[in-house]
Parts: structure tokens; sequence; C-alpha cells
């Protein structure tokens, strides 16, 4: 009778699904937004940072982490889970940098995670990483920017630009419709800000930029820069709609001149 | 035969290791760095049976390492310490027990003040103001009880480990040809020549 205990909890269901990854999968749809974008020899991590309580100390609520010195990842879905994950992808990287004395790529440390992953779907006794994650970073002795996305599932994929977690679609698709290649840092930052926005409502102070620009080299903007950031593409947005409304008043003036012009043509 | 000294002075750490690879009698290579960087502000020179040494200096590297990238600041010198020490002290009590010999000098930043430990095989730990390992201390550690000032800048450092290698030439029949010689302070680690 105990041996039903220690089956898998992920089976097939009888149209070939798995319910448990799909239900991780959907833990990671409610889970804070995060987006990654390559640039021409940059890459930039956004997260959606929910706000602090007021007697919580923000600092120790951490969305984007190091793996090593030249790997970040930012994940989206059950915070604990992440821990959890975030520390085996941490000892795998020192390890290996102690068996063959070179760092990871950014490719062997994806492959790694989303292994560990997958394997929580097929072992007994346990269940999926309710986490998607974004792996960041630069190989050693290369000056290309990578990043990669796990999910739950344990599918990896490398992208250009991508977001996770919450409206993740959305944030996808303006980023689909507005990444060029060869960005620069600054339309770098500036695109994953405005991304972020998509769906950050309450502005700045609820997004955190992490920016990668050569192997090793890692800054997270501060506050202020952000909010620069953020008011710069507010002007901007001010900017288009304002001359939206100026474009839409002289169709309107000229149509009206058209109708009294009209008016006067038939009255004569 | 390996000598490793090192000293402490006025806000900074002097480690000084020979550099020959040795095997019985012969000479294998005289190049050799027995000193690692383990963080930003701690140096650690080894000793000892060939092959455990650097074994055991890479896996203390590696573990000082993801320490700090979990915990987001390094291990200060005294807790790596305690550490090392333990992590001997376990190897010595299994099978195949790790002979090695180490100093440790680090610099504290949070105290603002320079650390050295000296570490061996056995698992002894105490933190000293100087320190040596090998035959070399034989003649080191009285020319340290002379000449060593807890309070001297680094050129009077530099000086003073400058008469133990020179002794140790003089009256050593083993004595190694050349060291390195690496400096902690404030600042991080630097290398200097002797």
């Amino acid at each position: 009778m105990s041996r039903s205990y220690d089956r898998a909890l992920t089976v097939f269901s009888p149209d070939g699904h798995l319910f448990q990854v799909e239900y991780a999968q959907e833990a990671v749809r409610k889970g804070t937004c995060a987006v990654g974008l390559r640039g021409k020899d940059i890459v930039v991590l956004g997260v959606e940072k929910k706000s602090a309580l007021q007697l919580q100390d923000p600092r120790t609520v951490r969305k984007v982490v190091m793996l090593d010195d030249h790997i970040c990842m930012a994940f989206a879905g059950l915070t604990a889970d992440g821990r959890v994950l975030i520390d085996k992808a941490r000892i795998e990287c020192q390890s290996h940098r102690l068996t063959v004395e070179d760092p990871v790529t950014v490719e062997y440390i994806t492959r790694h995670i989303a292994g560990i992953q997958q394997r929580y779907t097929q072992s007994g006794g346990v269940r999926p990483f309710g986490i998607s994650s974004l792996i960041v970073g630069f190989d050693p002795h290369d000056t290309r920017p990578r990043l990669y996305q796990t999910e739950p599932s344990g599918i990896y994929s490398a992208w250009k630009a991508t977001a996770i977690g919450r409206s993740s679609k959305t944030v996808r698709e303006f980023l689909e419709k507005n990444h060029k290649d060869d960005l620069s840092r600054e339309d770098s930052i500036k695109l994953t800000v405005k991304s972020l926005l998509e769906v950050v409502q309450t502005g700045a102070k609820n997004i955190e930029i992490s920016v990668m620009e050569s192997y090793g080299k890692i800054t997270n903007l501060a506050l202020e820069e952000v909010e620069a950031i953020v008011a710069e593409i507010e002007r901007e947005k001010e900017a288009e709609a304002e001359r939206k409304r100026t474009r839409v008043a002289a169709a309107a003036a000229g149509q009206a001149g058209m109708f009294t012009a009209a008016g006067q043509s038939s009255s004569s | 035969m390996e000598c490793s000294f090192a000293l402490t002075g006025k806000d900074y750490v002097i480690v000084a290791a020979d550099t020959t690879a040795a095997r019985s009698i012969v000479k294998m290579k005289i190049d050799e760095d027995k000193i690692k960087e383990l963080s930003p502000h701690l140096l650690m020179a080894y000793s000892g049976e060939p092959g455990d040494t650097v074994n055991f200096a890479e896996y203390i590297e590696r573990n000082i390492r993801l320490h700090h990238i979990r915990h987001l600041v390094p291990l200060s010198p005294s807790a790596s310490a305690a550490w090392i020490r333990r992590a001997l002290a376990q190897s010595l009590r299994s099978r195949n027990p790790y002979s090695v010999n180490l100093l440790l000098g680090g610099y504290d930043t949070a105290e603002d003040k320079p650390k050295l430990f000296w570490i061996d095989y056995l698992g002894t730990l105490s933190e000293v103001p100087f320190a040596a390992h090998g035959y070399g201390s034989y003649f080191a550690l009285s020319l340290f009880d002379r000449y060593h000032n807890p309070e001297g800048t680094v050129e009077e450092g530099l000086a003073t480990l400058k008469r133990c290698i020179d002794q140790v030439s003089k009256r050593l029949v083993v004595a190694p040809g050349k060291y390195k010689v690496k400096i902690v302070d404030k600042d991080g680690v630097r290398e200097v020549e002797i």
C-alpha cells in the first residue's frame, strides 16, 4: 500500500499532459515579471520588484543574483524554489572551476539548471520547480553577450530579448515590435525599462535593472538612474501624444475648412 | 627544501614562499607560485606533500569563493582560518589525510587590521605576528624575534624578510634559490620583487 506514495507525482494524463508541470508553469505566470535583453556588447536584466512593506528591509529581497563572476540570473515564480535552484547552480559554477580550471559558459550552466528542473519532473516524491529563469552573461574569452531562458519543464533556449512571469506575453510582444539588433548601452537599458513599464504601473521604484557590459563587469542601476530613464520615456510618450493631438486637430480643422468652403460654394 | 615566511606590520601582511618544485633531491621547476589569493584580501602560502598542497589549496579557494557569492561578503580572515583548520582536522582523521602546512595572511576590512595565522597539517591554528614553515623557520623565527616591528612600514617589513631569506641562504644546506613575495593590505593583494 505504501508503494503508491513514492510514485512520481508527475504522471501523464490520458491526453498526454503533465499536469504538475503545467501547474508549475502557472506559478511562473503568477510571479513577478523579468525581462532580459541582449544589445551589441551588453546584456540587461530588468525585474519587477514587489514594493517592500513599510517595516521591511528591502535589501534582503533579491530578484537578480550572481551565479559566478560572469553570470547573472533573474527568475519568476516561487522565490523559495528559486533560492534552492540558485544555490545548486552556484555550487556547480565553483565545482566546474575546480575540476576543469575554467569558468562555466553561460550555456553550460543553463543546461545544468534546466537539467535539474527536468529531473524534478520525472522522479518520485518530488514536485517540479515553480521557476522560470533568465540567465545572462559572457563566456570566458568572448565578447558576445548571452541570454538564455529555462522553464519548469526543463526546456532551455537562447534569446535576443525575452520576458518571463506576469504578463510576459504582453512584454514579449512589445519587445518583438521594438527590438533591433546591435543596440547601444543606453538604448538597451531604455528598451528594457520601456518594456517593463508595459506591466509595471508604479514606475521606477518597482523596477530593478542590472547591466553586464563585459566579462565580470556588472552594475546595478541606482533608483535615481532608473527614475531618470522613466522620466525620459514619459517625456517621449508625452511628445508623441502631443504630436498626435495636433495632427488630429489639423485634420479636423482641414475637414471643417472643406465643409465651410463647400457650404460657401453651394450658397453662392 | 620548502620555506615560507610571513609577517605583519602596520596595516599589512607580507607573505613569502620559495618557488621551487622538487621531487626527492631533484628540482623540477623553479617558478612555482605557492601563494594563493583566496579572496580580495586573503593570501595563503602552502607547503607540504606535493599534490596534496595544490589539491587542498584549490578546494579551499573554491569554497571561500562560493561563500563570497552566496553571502555577497567575503569570509573574514579569522573565519576563513577557522574553517580551513577544521577542514584539515577532519582530513587528518580520515583514511587519507592531507599533509599540508599553511600560512594565512589577510587584511580584515571590517576591523581594519592585518591578520596572520599559522596552520599545520595536524590542524593547529594560532594567530601570530610572524610565522614560518619548513627548515627556514629554524633560522627565521629568531631573526623575527629580534627584528620584527608590529608597527613597522612595508619597507621595514621587507627588510626583515630579506634578513631571513639571506640568513637561510647563508646557513641552510638545502636553501631554495628564489622566493615569491606578496603583500596584502586595505587595497588588496600585490606582488613585490625582492
